[in-house]
């Protein structure tokens, strides 16, 4: 029989340098997609083979926004709905800074979703996970602007009454440069699509249909964490580069995902650089990368 | 040629536009803002000033879009600033939190006018003292500057970065619209004149640093976004890593070190104008305008053989209450002058603690108050029997 | 080759590494960790191809292959 040797020098979890350990186990809910989606950012953070002191992340307030305190980076946990308008300031001063931002759907489209359409608008050199996990998690399970409609939430114990926002059409109507869904299971598209966002210039976005086992599966009576990651990915149909307005999540018929928008526009930085420099007779720019419009 | 960042030179300029040149010397280099009479003019002046000395101007969507925007520059090691009046100002209340429970320099200035609601847009009160002092939800101290000229304007704006910067959190300029609208002479001096301070930065390596880990007066040193120092920074009761820590015992450590941060070093921060004190048996306390009508009163009564005294209150929070509580035994009276239903006085008040009467020259807004207003006051308390 | 490595005290006993590798490398075991979850454990080492795949699954950085080829008969 053939038996393996013992391992010498057992080699640390490959994410943990990226990872403040000292908080490991984290608090998601056993099942939760979140842990996968982090284990995503982190990889396509890895792929870029950039100085992770150019990197930040910044979040909102949820159990996605927790992200921030658990990777090792210069991170910021943010109030509701402003990690974007934050992340404009921080991106804006330090140019020279990757700027990540995730958060969950009410976060990033109710309370701040105005902060989201102006931001894709400006186009600002941002990346932007959205974990989508059709409800407000952290709170216990109310009802979101991604919540299906007739879903049940603590908040719409009959079902929801709204028809949810489509968030990639959204995110492509307002500009973003980068659109891009896929469910958590689907991990390794997932980290193909984030690494591909963190490399585009422009206001990048994916968002990711997540399980929240403990409140949305459960009251939706969706069965384990395992079973939800399986439902979702089993409704999933790709379909890259369709109009973003078709691509519909139903969680009863298919979720559409793939990678939508993949385009090129000048950034708020770049506009800017520009209409000082032809009105200015010596336009001075803060740093060296807003001369080139980063 | 190139422009200035400092304007040395003898100008003539609205408070606005003073409290732009106060910022940008001060080393401001970044504002995002929202148009809102009468701020709006801070705003227009930033965003022509800001370009030309490499700085960012953003119009952001909204005031909470600005006071987070500010925030985050700052964390970018850039000095922030945003300007606005009542409605906006309380847009901002949560993210007014988030600095001070992260411990963000930046400067707000907000530029009253009368409310409460839409209230009177163009015209000037100075409601929102205690919003100023309160306004965000939960216990904190805050630093609160009030000009009464633009001159002011423009030498306080320059102080409040540097108090924003020393002790690490929001300071508010609360302005009023006469200021802010009113032109005047403003002496910009040479740049090498102008005292700067900044941030205090770590001096250990990231190993040994810890973000919230202060120094023996509190305050703890700031690395920025991108120094390599890997920070965590949260608006959760945090502990010295950074890291949310919740619990009483936490909150307990954390709330102490904030509000002795400022509590400790009152005698630091605040700064008043006195006028006759020494021998006053009336004195009038006011800030922002209504200083100047106070003054002007104060000067007259002491021509009809009033024994009258001022104290113009430069820093209005932390309030002044131990000068106060100094002079209040030997008095007749006080008497504050404010443009609002009375918010200061309730400091005055609790400040005197009953050593002498304490009374009140007020309007709700939309009007400056009349230096005769002040003179009867101070005419009928001083023909009191002690 | 590969071999599987868990992190025991970092599993929730979600079982999407279980349900998902491809050579049925892991099972549920009946230990309990700090706690009180139950993590995988290999079934068969020598099946692991080191694909990964529970590797990018586990949302507790709780598992992990590595290439390994030292084995014996």
């Amino acid at each position: 029989m053939t038996t393996a040797k013992a391992v010498k020098n057992v080699p640390p979890h490959p994410m943990d340098a990226l990872l403040r350990t000292e908080r490991i186990p984290h608090i998601w809910c056993p099942g939760c997609g979140i842990g996968t989606v982090f284990s995503a950012v982190l990889a396509a953070i890895k792929n870029t083979g950039w100085d992770p002191n150019t990197i930040a992340m910044v979040s909102g307030i949820g159990c996605t926004g927790r992200m921030a305190g658990y990777i090792r980076l210069d991170s910021f946990h943010t109030t509701h709905g402003r990690a974007l308008p934050f992340a404009t300031g921080l991106k804006l001063a330090k140019p020279d800074t990757k700027v990540i931002i995730v958060s969950g759907d009410g976060d990033l489209f109710a309370i701040g979703g105005n902060h989201f359409i102006h931001a894709a608008r400006r186009n600002m050199d941002m990346t932007v996970v959205c974990v989508n996990n059709f409800n407000y998690g952290m709170t216990g399970g109310q009802q979101a602007p991604s919540t299906p409609l007739g879903a049940k939430t603590t908040t719409s114990v009959n079902g929801s009454p709204e028809e949810p926002f489509n968030l990639c059409d959204l995110a492509a109507t307002c500009g973003a440069t980068y659109v891009a869904r896929w469910t958590a299971m689907q991990v390794r598209s997932l980290r193909s699509s984030i690494s591909e966002a963190l490399e585009k210039r422009g206001f990048s976005f994916v968002e990711v249909i997540t399980p929240c086992p403990s409140s949305f599966g459960r009251r939706n009576r969706m069965g384990t964490a395992l079973e939800m990651m399986k439902f979702y990915q089993g409704r999933s149909v790709i379909r890259s580069d369709i109009n973003p307005s078709e691509a519909l999540v139903d969680i009863d018929r298919e979720i559409v995902v793939g990678k939508f928008v993949d385009t090129e526009r000048p950034t708020f930085m770049d506009h800017y650089a520009k209409v000082n420099r032809l009105n200015l007779p010596q336009w001075r720019a803060m740093h060296s990368d807003h001369q080139k419009g980063r | 040629m190139t422009a200035k960042e400092v304007r040395t030179g003898m100008h003539f300029m609205n408070g606005d536009e003073a409290c732009c040149e106060g910022a940008l010397a001060a080393g401001c280099r970044f504002f995002a803002g929202y148009p809102i009479t009468p701020a709006t003019e801070v705003a227009e002046s930033m965003s022509r000033r800001l370009p030309e000395i490499g700085g960012i101007y953003i119009q952001m969507e909204d005031e909470i879009a600005s006071m987070a925007a500010i925030l985050g520059a700052s964390w970018g090691g850039v000095k922030s600033m945003t300007s606005t009046s009542g409605p906006g100002f309380s847009l901002m209340m949560e993210n007014i939190g988030l600095g001070l429970c992260t411990e963000t320099p930046c400067v707000v200035c907000n530029v009253q006018r009368a409310g409460p609601s839409t209230g009177l847009p163009t015209l000037v009160a100075q409601g929102d003292m205690m919003q100023a002092r309160w306004g965000s939800h939960g216990h904190y101290e805050i630093i609160a500057l009030s000009p009464s000229s633009p001159q002011e304007m423009f030498d306080f704006t320059i102080r409040a970065f540097n108090l924003s910067e020393y002790y690490r959190l929001p300071v508010i300029i609360l302005a009023d619209e006469t200021i802010g609208h009113m032109n005047e002479r403003v002496i910009i001096p040479q740049e090498e004149d102008i005292e700067i301070v900044n941030r205090r930065k770590p001096t250990v390596s990231r190993e040994d640093y810890l973000p919230y880990e202060a120094d023996a007066d509190g305050i703890a040193p700031m690395a920025n976004c991108g120094d390599g120092y890997r920070i965590h920074v949260t608006g959760l009761t945090h502990d010295d890593r950074g890291y949310p820590a919740m619990d009483a015992k936490a909150q307990e450590k954390m709330i102490t070190r904030l509000v002795d941060k400022i509590r400790k070093n009152r005698d630091k921060i605040i700064r008043t104008q006195n006028l006759y004190l020494d021998d006053a048996e009336v004195v009038v306390v006011s800030y922002g305008i209504s200083a100047r009508s106070a003054m002007q009163a104060v000067r007259d009564a002491r021509g009809e053989g009033i024994k009258a005294g001022l104290i113009k209150l430069d820093t209005v929070w932390p309030f002044p209450e131990e000068l106060i509580r100094g002079v209040a035994p030997r008095l007749k009276a006080m008497i504050m002058a404010e443009i609002n239903g009375g918010q200061m006085v309730l400091e005055l008040e609790r400040a005197a603690c009953g050593a002498c009467p304490v009374s009140l020259v007020s309007n709700f807004g939309g009007a400056i108050l009349h230096p005769g207003l002040i003179l009867n006051a101070v005419a009928k308390a001083a023909k009191e029997k002690p | 080759m590969g071999q599987v490595i868990v992190i025991e005290d970092r599993c929730k006993g979600c079982s999407f590494c279980i349900a998902n590798c491809p050579r049925q490398v892991l099972r549920l075991s009946t230990v309990f960790n700090k706690k009180g979850y139950h993590p995988p454990e290999v079934v068969d080492t020598t099946r692991c191809v080191n694909c990964h795949f529970c590797e990018i699954l586990c949302p507790e950085f709780a598992i992990y292959s590595i290439e390994f080829d030292d084995f014996e008969e």
